[in-house]
């Protein structure tokens, strides 16, 4: 707790630079793709170039038959299966190279090996597969019709899972129907995306004849889980498999996941028994690999005629493509829907039917803020729509409808144990920090450019860090329990962390010390970080779900202070004094009259053994620990987002003239690391809002294929975002911190919408649909003059 | 994502340039910034034999001022009018237009002719130089010929361009002093490339008054007598003269296509009584 720590330049809640940056920031990164191993040889893979159709036939050319691998060539290798234990949930299984059948365009049927990439892609261009096209499955509506196309025949239908929170209150729901003085109902839908990290993915395997194993560089959250499925699929047991994930640039779920593409490499490497590299290009991850955040609700709200919740209803669909991937599955995504959709708010009544179903598209993946982005869109949404039926100002309604500050810890309807702060103050400070008032004048007056403002927010939790009880229920193949960290001394007092979370941006190598700093006195200099290799870390499943500070950097302080406890014995010993009486001041043990410094500790323990104790405690100066909370259920960090734009009712465009974000994420340990994740973050949500859209043809193609047409945003797109934070500490974890690496990812598009449809009003239009391009802004006028047109009598 | 097998040139005269180009029998491609023809390599859309790298070619790097005109050389990157490294005839607007080209990364290798011979109609010069009435240099095998921009571009990807032709420089004529021009452009983030183009031209003194709808499926529409329909727009209402110029521009009436090139020309009309004329 805050309470309990001393002030240190460089520990908890400094905002110190990056150890990384002295590499990153040089160009000097270790990626993948930068590794050089001799011998090395590049793959191509032939991919699908229809989304749904057997195939018949594969012809390849004649001079290179040893160099192209099929599925029958792949003996032994398992396909991906990723099996929810939620009842009634439908396996699929992907074969790392396609079984007869391809049900998305982008998956492999060949693999094509040469020594250099652009001639590998010379002998994929030169295999010709036959196929018998049948109807794509395209749309998650028409997926559910009766007469819809099947990507997986045996299913019978295409839902992998159906989930309902609730089913029991039909009376209750029929009665809010006749009674309840507010009933609003929104309609959303929101894109399917594809995750652009900086670097795509990639890996090279290698055949270790010393150690007999695979190795595998690959750039992964989750090296250690990795390695479980790799060594699953391929018939290995985990010992003769090591995964490295080298320097990754960006994860946000689009490395959360084993590849196919690492199966295939990994078992060519050990064919040939050379290194084999594979690295994704830009089309690729376009193409073949856009995963994410497609969500269709059908959401009601009942309230009081003071705009008090009563009660939500909700139907929801999520679009998880063709197969489910490991370790996170099909399902999660639409399930968590289902099990967080009321965010911040208290009720009386909530019901939520979900459908997890399957197209022939990318298989879903949880990107940054998993299904929040989309469940606070739906619910903020309709917030706005009560605030208008009960003529109050947007945020009054939060506030009435709020978890307290007072009611924490609050378990909320769907049992999620909201662990502390004050949710209304967030939403308080956020109307001050845009000044709201201003606003509302401003946009009362004429503007004479003729686009109009519009105000908009959102307020939600994030749970972070929720492990084996929240997880277990899912039955997903990984589920996180104890967090472990290692930290050992050299003799000259260098502190080595091995942890097996990984950093992908996050700063890690910086927080993780700065929390060993903390406890131990020592400076940054003197402590390294090692991250993502399964190698030479403790078995962990990774980093996601806004777990690792929390988990990883709890345990790196626990096994600190364990250390400093074996530390304090050495240094009573060597300071003839009762244990009670020694003390850690900076990084030196503090006696009634004397002191010994870490370092000197160290070296007497390693190399001067003789000045210890008969009876010295014989575990040393290494220790390896595991975390769990206090309670598992996970930190729920929480924010308001504001923002102010114009729309320009002429040609659609939305600019956003001011953001404001009041993030409470507990104690933060490097303040400016949090808040570059917080624009990182909320740089993502603008692109969900306003920019990213994977479009297909009724035919199942990716309608985008380079970066001129799936548009990102860029630096002129993200306005200066202002953020103020709040620090409640957490009460269940060891520094009072709570997970915070997605949270800047899901407001916005909430906030966005509300403010644009803010801004529409006056002319009577609305959108209900992400993202907000200018063609929907102009379609939204345009319809609302069509329904204009149509009220007037003749 | 890596180009198939090239061979690769780089010839130090015009007339080499063009033998290379007509030794590969069309299966060459003249190489100037790379920007479009090197992305399309990666992705085999193209497959060029060979490539002839035009960028060692002096007469295609010289900027050459004359009275009435300034020619500059096809291989002058983008970066270079930005900076306003070679004499602008329009009094700044090529400066400006320049630096609404994608991004400087962009910029500095791409070039004024390689652009103009991609031929994309979303792209800046090959709408702004025959609103301007430049004239394309080119030469080929049987020598150098002139092509007025107007007729430059002949479809999308497509200019009058023979296969064997290398573009060497743009003439672009002086404007007055007291000329008036705008280009506007609307895209969904700078740098992207525009989804409506418009600009206008009124030079008095030469007796020229020009309007022109870029961005469209095909080549743009250019009218020379456009002093009805300027100022029909400046009232800032398309009426008759506006829709019927969009329709000649093969838009479709209540399409987003038509509405946003309406208001395209709308801003740029407004633009030409304005010192810089031009915005996006």
């Amino acid at each position: 707790m805050t309470n309990t720590l001393t002030m240190n330049q460089q520990g908890i809640g400094a905002s110190v630079q990056r150890k990384e940056d002295e590499r990153f920031l040089k160009g000097q990164g270790q990626f993948v793709a930068n590794l050089r191993l001799h011998g090395m040889q590049d793959v191509a893979f032939v991919r699908s170039p229809i989304a749904h159709g057997f195939i018949t036939h594969i012809e390849k050319p004649e001079n290179h038959l040893q160099n192209i691998f099929t599925l029958e060539d792949l003996t032994g290798v398992k396909p991906i299966v990723a099996n929810s234990g939620l009842p009634g949930f439908k396996s699929s299984e992907q074969y790392v190279l396609a079984n007869k059948k391809v049900r998305q365009v982008g998956e492999m049927i060949a693999m094509c090996l040469a020594p250099t990439r652009a001639q590998a892609e010379d002998i994929a261009s030169q295999v010709f597969v036959d196929f018998d096209e049948i109807p794509a499955v395209v749309d998650m509506r028409q997926a559910r019709a009766k007469d819809s196309a099947l990507v997986h025949e045996h299913w019978g239908d295409n839902i992998f899972l159906e989930t309902y929170v609730g089913a029991d209150l039909g009376p209750v729901f029929d009665k809010l129907r006749q009674n309840a003085p507010i009933q609003v109902n929104r309609k959303l839908r929101t894109a399917r995306q594809s995750m652009a990290p900086m670097e795509g993915r990639g890996c090279v395997a290698y055949w270790d004849k010393r150690e007999a194993q695979l190795v595998l560089y690959t750039a992964a959250q989750m090296p250690h889980i990795n390695r479980t499925g790799l060594a699953q699929c391929l018939g290995l047991n985990e010992g003769q498999v090591r995964v490295i994930s080298p320097d990754v640039g960006g994860g946000f779920g689009y490395k959360g996941i084993l590849l196919a593409e690492e199966v295939c490499v990994a078992w060519l490497a050990m064919r040939t028994k050379q290194p084999i590299r594979w690295i994704e290009d830009r089309r690729e991850q376009l193409t073949a690999n856009a995963n994410c955040r497609e969500h269709d609700y059908d959401i009601t709200a009942y309230a009081d005629a003071d705009g008090r919740l009563l009660a939500i209803d909700c139907e929801a669909m999520v679009d998880s493509g063709a197969y489910s991937s490991y370790p996170f599955s099909a399902c999660l995504e639409a399930a968590q829907v289902g099990s967080i959709l009321p965010g911040p708010y208290k009720m009386d009544h909530y019901r939520c039917r979900t459908w997890s179903v399957a197209t022939n598209k990318p298989p879903i993946l949880p990107y940054r803020g998993v299904a929040r982005t989309g469940v606070c869109y739906a619910i903020e949404s309709v917030m706005d729509d009560i605030a208008r039926m009960a003529g109050l100002e947007p945020y009054e309604v939060r506030l009435r409808n709020l978890v307290q500050a007072h009611e924490m810890p609050y378990d909320n309807i769907t049992k999620k144990h909201f662990d502390s702060g004050d949710y209304p103050e967030s939403v308080r400070r956020a109307v001050k920090a845009i000044d709201l008032d201003a606003w509302r004048a401003r946009q009362l007056s004429i503007q004479p450019d003729g686009k109009k403002i519009g105000i908009g927010l959102s307020v939600f939790c994030e749970q972070g860090a929720h492990g084996t009880s929240v997880y277990h229920g899912w039955g997903i193949p990984m589920v996180p329990g104890r967090e472990p960290a290692g930290v050992k001394l050299t003799p000259d007092g260098v502190l080595e962390i091995r942890v097996g979370v990984h950093s992908h941006g996050q700063g890690m190598e910086t927080t993780l010390a700065q929390i060993a700093s903390q406890v131990l006195g020592l400076p940054l200099d003197s402590i390294r970080v090692t991250l993502g290799d399964t190698g030479t870390t403790p078995y962990s499943t990774g980093t996601w779900g806004s777990r690792s500070i929390v988990m990883a950097g709890s345990a790196v302080g626990q096994a600190c202070k364990i250390l400093r406890t074996r530390l304090l014995k050495i240094a009573a010993w060597i300071l003839k004094e009762e244990l009670e009486t020694v003390q850690w001041k900076g990084q030196a043990a503090v006696g009634k009259n004397a002191s010994v410094e870490l370092k000197e500790l160290a070296t007497i323990w390693y190399l001067k053994p003789q000045l210890l104790p008969a009876d010295v405690d014989t575990q040393g100066l290494e220790v390896i620990t595991t975390y769990q909370a206090q309670r598992d259920t996970g930190t729920f960090s929480y924010a308001c987002h504001a923002v102010a734009v114009s729309v320009d009712p002429a040609d659609g465009k939305i600019e956003l003239l001011d953001y404001v974000i009041i993030e409470d994420g507990g104690v933060l340990i490097n303040p400016m690391i949090v808040d570059g994740q917080v624009i990182g973050g909320a740089a993502q949500g603008i692109g969900t809002a306003l920019y990213e859209e994977m479009r297909y043809s009724q035919d199942g193609q990716p309608l985008a294929s380079t970066l001129a047409d799936y548009m990102l945003p860029g630096a002129t797109e993200i306005p200066a975002i202002r953020i103020e934070h709040m620090e409640t500490p957490a009460p269940y974890t060891e520094f009072g911190q709570k997970g915070i690496g997605e949270s800047g990812a899901i407001g916005p598009p909430a906030a966005i919408a509300n403010a644009v449809n803010d801004a529409l009003s006056s002319l009577g239009a609305r959108v209900d649909e992400l993202p907000i391009s200018p063609f929907v802004v102009l379609e939204a006028i345009k319809q609302s003059e069509l329904k204009k047109m149509k009220v007037i009598p003749s | 994502m890596k180009s198939a097998n090239f061979i690769f040139n780089k010839p130090e005269t015009l007339e080499l340039a063009i033998n290379l180009l007509a030794e590969s029998q069309g299966m060459g491609k003249p190489l100037a910034g790379g920007q479009s023809l090197g992305p399309m390599m990666n992705m085999r859309l193209a497959q060029p034999e060979s490539l002839i790298d035009i960028t060692a070619l002096a007469e295609l790097a010289q900027t050459e001022e004359a009275e009435r005109d300034i020619t500059i050389g096809a291989s002058i990157t983008h970066a270079q009018i930005e900076d306003g490294l070679v004499a602008d005839p329009a009094g700044g607007l090529l400066r400006r237009v320049a630096a609404g080209i994608a991004y400087r990364a962009v910029r500095n290798k791409g070039t004024l002719g390689g652009s103009l011979v991609h031929a994309d109609p979303a792209a800046d010069w090959i709408n702004l130089m025959p609103l301007l009435n430049a004239t394309m240099l080119v030469a080929g095998p049987q020598g150098k010929r002139e092509i007025d921009a107007v007729n430059w571009m002949i479809g999308t990807f497509t200019s009058a361009l023979e296969e064997n032709e290398i573009l060497v420089a743009i003439r672009i004529p002086k404007l007055s002093s007291d000329a008036r021009r705008s280009y506007y452009k609307i895209v969904r983030k700078p740098g992207e490339f525009s989804e409506a183009t418009a600009g206008f031209l009124i030079d008095a003194p030469r007796n020229i008054c020009n309007a022109l709808i870029g961005a469209t499926d095909g080549p743009p529409v250019y009218l020379s007598e456009a002093k009805e329909l300027i100022g029909e727009l400046k009232s800032g209402q398309a009426g008759s003269l506006t829709s019927a110029a969009l329709i000649s521009a093969g838009l479709e009436p209540d399409t987003h296509a038509y509405r946003l090139h309406e208001v395209a020309m709308l801003r740029a009309a407004a633009l030409l009584d304005t010192k810089e004329g031009e915005m996006q």
